[in-house]
C-alpha cells in the first residue's frame, strides 16, 4: 500500500523509469493470394524532416537461406552458408538511408523474416530513440518481397509526445495496417 | 571496273563518320548492390542506346577500376554479333568505375597518287606515318564510356578524374539516383570544368515508345549538369567537344567524347 502512495509522487518528479518515452510500432504482414509466396523483407527506421536517418529500428531478412525445395541451408562457392543479404538492396530507400552501412546480421536490429500477421515492436529508453532530440520525425516502413512487389509507408510523429498518441496508416500491396503509438 | 576499289576506299574513308552516327553504350544489369554480388554488363553500338541491333563494342580497351583505385579484370568476357558482354563480382565495398577508353590518332595522306589512311596511337605515329607525307591530315579522338556499380556504401576511390579528355564527376551520389530528385554531375575537359557543354540524355526503352525523348541540356559556368529524373531506368548521358588541343603537333583537331550510363531508381 505504501508503495502505491509513492508512485504519483515519483511520477510528478519525473523520476520514474516508466516515464521514459516509448514508441510502439505495429506492422501487419498481409495475407497474399499468390502461387509462390516468400516472406517480405521489412525495414523500419526514423527519418528527420530532411530525410536523413535519425534511428534504425529493425530489419527483417532471410538470415539463413534454405537450399532448393526447402532443404538444408544453401552453401555458397566459398563453402559458407548463404544468407539472403543479396536482396537487402531491394529495400531501396532503406539501403540508401543507411542500410548499406550496416554489417549484417546486426545485433538488436536484424532478425528473421516474419509470417503473415501483425507484429509488435517497442522502442524505449534502451533504443536509439533515447538519444533523439525533441522534434518532428517520420517513421518509415519499407517492405520488399521476392517474386513480389515493394512498398513504403511513412507516418509523421512528434518526439517526445506531449500526450499518448496513436497514428494509423495502411499499405496497399506489400504492407497491411501500420500503427505507431507514441507515449510520453 | 576501276571504280569499285575507289568506292570502297571512299566508303572506308567515311566509316569513322558513319560510325559516329551510332551511339556506344554500356548496359549494367544492376548498379546498386551488396558486396560480393555479381553484375553482368553488355556493351554495344547502335542508333539508339541499349538497343542490341547493330554491332558489339570491342572490349580491348575495357578498364575496370575498383573502389580502392586498383584495376580489376572482368570475367567471362565475350564478343557476339550484336553486343559484347562480361561479368564482374563486386568483391570490394564501394563504387566501381567500368570504362571503355578509345584514344587514338587518325591520319590520311597521299602516297604515289593514292590516298592512304592510318589509325594508331601517339606512340606509333612517328614510326608509321611518313613525316613528310603529302597532304597529311591528322586528327585525334579521346573517347570515354563509363558506367558505375556500387557494392554497399559508395566511395569515390575509383572516380578520380584523370585530367584527360572529357570526364564526369558525380556531385550527387552515383548510387542515389531516384525519380523526383535532382542530380548534379560536373563535366571536366582535361581536368577543368567544361562550361556550356551540350549534353544529351536518353532513357532506356526507346523501342517501346514512339519518341526517343532525348533531352538536350547544357552545363552551367562551373561545368555542372543539373537535372531532375522523371522516370526510372538506365539513362545514357553523352557529350562531345571538338577543338585544336591535340596531343601531337601534327594533329590539328581533337575530338573528345564522353558517355555515361547511370541507373535511376523509383523512390
Amino acid at each position: 500500500m505504501k508503495r502505491h502512495h509513492l508512485l504519483p509522487l515519483l511520477a510528478a518528479l519525473g523520476a520514474l523509469p516508466a516515464q521514459a518515452a516509448q514508441l510502439d510500432v505495429s506492422v501487419q504482414v498481409p495475407q497474399l493470394d499468390v502461387a509462390e509466396y516468400h516472406r517480405p523483407y521489412v525495414a523500419v527506421w526514423v527519418e528527420r524532416e530532411d530525410r536523413s536517418v535519425a534511428a534504425q529500428l529493425s530489419v527483417w531478412y532471410q538470415v539463413k537461406r534454405s537450399g532448393p525445395g526447402g532443404g538444408p541451408p544453401a552453401v555458397g562457392a566459398d563453402g559458407k552458408p548463404q544468407s539472403g543479404t543479396k536482396w537487402l538492396p531491394d529495400l531501396r530507400q532503406w539501403w540508401r538511408r543507411g542500410g548499406r552501412d550496416i554489417a549484417m546480421p546486426a545485433d538488436g536490429l536484424s532478425s528473421a523474416t516474419k509470417p503473415v500477421g501483425t507484429h509488435e515492436q517497442s522502442f524505449g529508453d534502451k533504443s536509439p530513440l533515447a538519444a533523439l532530440p525533441p522534434g518532428r520525425y517520420k517513421l518509415v516502413v519499407e517492405a520488399a518481397r521476392e517474386d513480389g512487389g515493394r512498398e513504403l509507408v511513412d507516418l509523421a510523429f512528434d518526439w517526445p509526445a506531449k500526450s499518448a498518441t496513436t497514428l494509423d496508416a495502411s499499405g496497399k500491396t506489400e504492407l497491411g495496417a501500420i500503427r505507431v503509438a507514441v507515449k510520453p | 571496273m576501276n571504280r569499285t576499289p575507289c568506292i570502297l576506299l571512299l566508303a572506308a574513308a567515311l566509316l569513322p563518320l558513319a560510325a559516329s552516327a551510332h551511339k556506344g553504350w554500356l548496359a549494367p544489369s544492376k548498379t546498386v548492390l551488396d558486396v560480393d554480388q555479381w553484375i553482368t554488363v553488355d556493351a554495344g553500338v547502335s542508333t539508339e542506346p541499349f538497343v542490341r541491333d547493330h554491332n558489339a563494342m570491342r572490349l580491348d580497351n575495357l578498364v575496370i577500376v575498383a573502389p580502392d583505385g586498383s584495376t580489376v579484370a572482368p570475367e567471362n568476357a565475350s564478343t557476339g554479333k550484336l553486343r559484347s558482354t562480361f561479368d564482374l563480382q563486386l568483391k570490394q565495398p564501394g563504387t566501381y568505375r567500368i570504362s571503355v577508353l578509345n584514344d587514338g590518332l587518325m591520319a590520311s595522306w597521299e602516297e604515289d597518287g593514292k590516298p592512304k589512311r592510318w589509325r594508331g596511337t601517339a606512340a606509333t605515329f612517328a614510326t608509321e606515318v611518313p613525316a613528310k607525307a603529302k597532304g597529311l591530315k591528322v586528327s585525334e579522338s579521346q573517347g570515354r564510356l563509363d558506367t558505375f556499380a556500387t557494392a554497399g556504401k559508395p566511395n569515390d576511390g575509383a572516380l578520380k578524374p584523370t585530367g584527360r579528355g572529357l570526364e564526369l564527376v558525380p556531385l550527387s551520389g552515383i548510387a542515389d539516383l531516384f525519380v523526383g530528385e535532382d542530380a548534379r554531375f560536373r563535366f571536366l575537359l582535361d581536368g577543368k570544368p567544361a562550361a556550356g557543354l551540350e549534353v544529351e540524355v536518353i532513357r532506356d526503352g526507346t523501342r517501346y515508345r514512339n519518341a526517343i525523348g532525348e533531352q538536350h541540356l547544357k552545363t552551367d559556368g562551373d561545368g555542372v549538369l543539373s537535372l531532375r529524373w522523371s522516370e526510372p531506368g538506365l539513362h545514357w548521358i553523352s557529350a562531345s567537344v571538338q577543338d585544336a588541343k591535340a596531343s601531337v603537333p601534327q594533329a590539328k583537331e581533337r575530338r573528345a567524347s564522353y558517355t555515361a550510363t547511370v541507373e535511376v531508381l523509383s523512390p
